[in-house]
């Protein structure tokens, strides 16, 4: 990854500098690929064995792949900072975003797959429409029917805790791509989406909270979770998943009480 | 105006209860809740329930070489008994069910199948169910030839 031909950007130069001058390790990427139009629906493993910085996040032994060794590698990223959530991989078996997995921390060898569950486009891509069709069916809006405040709708510190853990959701889908009840029946809304629900549902500024918790008490919702803590493992941004699951399971049943 | 709707439905509720949720409708939740509940529940009770059926019918005093039609016709003699075994048969054959209803949702893909194995599930049960209580609630020691 050398910068100066002009490829690389910016930030990654930078980056470079802040790590200083390190000895560099030996990194062998094992990529599972996929190309439906030259290759046909079986997918094959490819190796690619590269010197990096131990400093480096994963997403750079990435690029260095695809801009120097084989442009054909097809893969999403956008920041490269671990907010956008456009590279959640399947690393070593576990998902997580390729832009905050450390070469060091895995080297000297890496197995990176698309994440699973998913209809796989190309190589690392896959289609991320049934992750969002979860998503969109409960309301990740806010729903307020009583008028326009004349202000800000006002919210006390304590009603901003409630809910604060699942602001933190990038839509990276690296919960919902690792639950076991997503892979078998890609109907279920998936933890993401009730991660996104939550964030409403406990918001005193929302009044659709009732319209979201009967949505997610159906057959597809909530109580389809058999609490495996896959998502809360694989969360980049450490939320507890799983515990958020369980509030609105608790949210259906006391609900009448 | 917002700003009263909004301190009228927001005091200090106990985080966890759902009580944020406004109540003015139907409350949500159906079938899924109350079979995930039961679960819950049905779990608790079967713990009790089968651990103390092990004990009496395999561990305690000389365990299962006692157990025979004199033992059992005795045990029966007692309603308590007779309750104990019917709340066993029926909470494990429905958590059972449920159970495997709830892994054809996981793992069977094709509609057909899944209704075609949950019908066999169900019809399986109840057949089991009308046995077990035809034979709880009609047992009648002197009704048997005896055996010893």
């Amino acid at each position: 990854m050398d910068d100066g031909n002009g490829l690389g950007d910016v930030l990654e130069a930078s980056d470079r500098r802040a790590a200083g001058a390190g000895g560099r390790v030996t990194l062998t990427l094992r990529i599972r690929r996929y190309n439906p139009e030259t290759r046909g629906q079986e997918s094959w493993w490819d190796e690619f064995t590269i010197e990096s910085e131990p400093d480096d996040r994963l997403l750079d032994a990435l690029h260095h792949v695809k801009w120097y060794l084989d442009g054909t590698l097809a893969l999403r990223r956008s920041c490269a900072h671990g907010i956008c959530g456009s590279d959640a991989m399947m690393i070593n078996g576990r998902n997580a975003l390729a832009c905050k997995v450390i070469v060091r921390d895995v080297a000297p060898r890496v197995t990176v797959e698309p994440i699973r569950g998913l209809p796989v486009l190309k190589d690392l891509i896959v289609d991320m429409e049934p992750f969002f069709a979860g998503y969109r069916s409960v309301l990740p809006y806010l729903i307020n029917d009583s008028g326009e405040p004349e202000k800000e709708r006002l919210q006390s510190p304590e009603e901003r805790h409630r809910y604060d853990d699942t602001t933190k959701c990038i839509l990276c889908a690296a919960c919902t791509t690792s639950c076991p009840i997503f892979w078998g029946d890609e109907e279920y809304v998936g933890p993401a989406a009730i991660v996104n629900a939550h964030r409403f549902v406990y918001d005193s500024r929302d009044e659709g909270g009732r319209r979201r918790l009967e949505i997610l008490a159906e057959k597809n919702g909530v109580f389809r979770c058999r609490t495996t803590f896959n998502c809360t493992d694989a969360c980049p941004r450490g939320i507890e998943v799983t515990k958020a699951i369980q509030d609105v399971k608790r949210s259906i049943l006391f609900d009448r009480f | 105006m917002s700003v009263e709707t909004r301190a009228g439905r927001s005091p200090a509720i106990p985080p966890g209860r759902g009580a944020e949720v406004r109540r003015r409708d139907r409350p949500a939740g159906g079938f899924e809740l109350w079979s995930w509940l039961f679960m819950r529940v049905s779990g608790v009770a079967l713990l009790g329930l089968a651990v103390g059926h092990v004990l009496i019918m395999h561990v305690l005093d000389e365990g299962v070489s006692r157990v025979n039609f004199e033992f059992v016709q005795l045990r029966w003699e007692s309603p308590f008994w007779r309750t104990w075994d019917w709340a066993l048969l029926v909470l494990a054959l429905l958590h059972g069910i449920n159970g495997l209803r709830v892994t054809v949702q996981d793992y069977v893909r094709w509609p057909g199948a899944r209704f075609a194995l949950n019908v066999l599930f169900a019809l399986t049960g109840f057949l089991l169910f009308v046995l077990g209580t035809v034979i709880v609630f009609t047992f009648d020691p002197n009704a048997w030839p005896r055996t010893s």
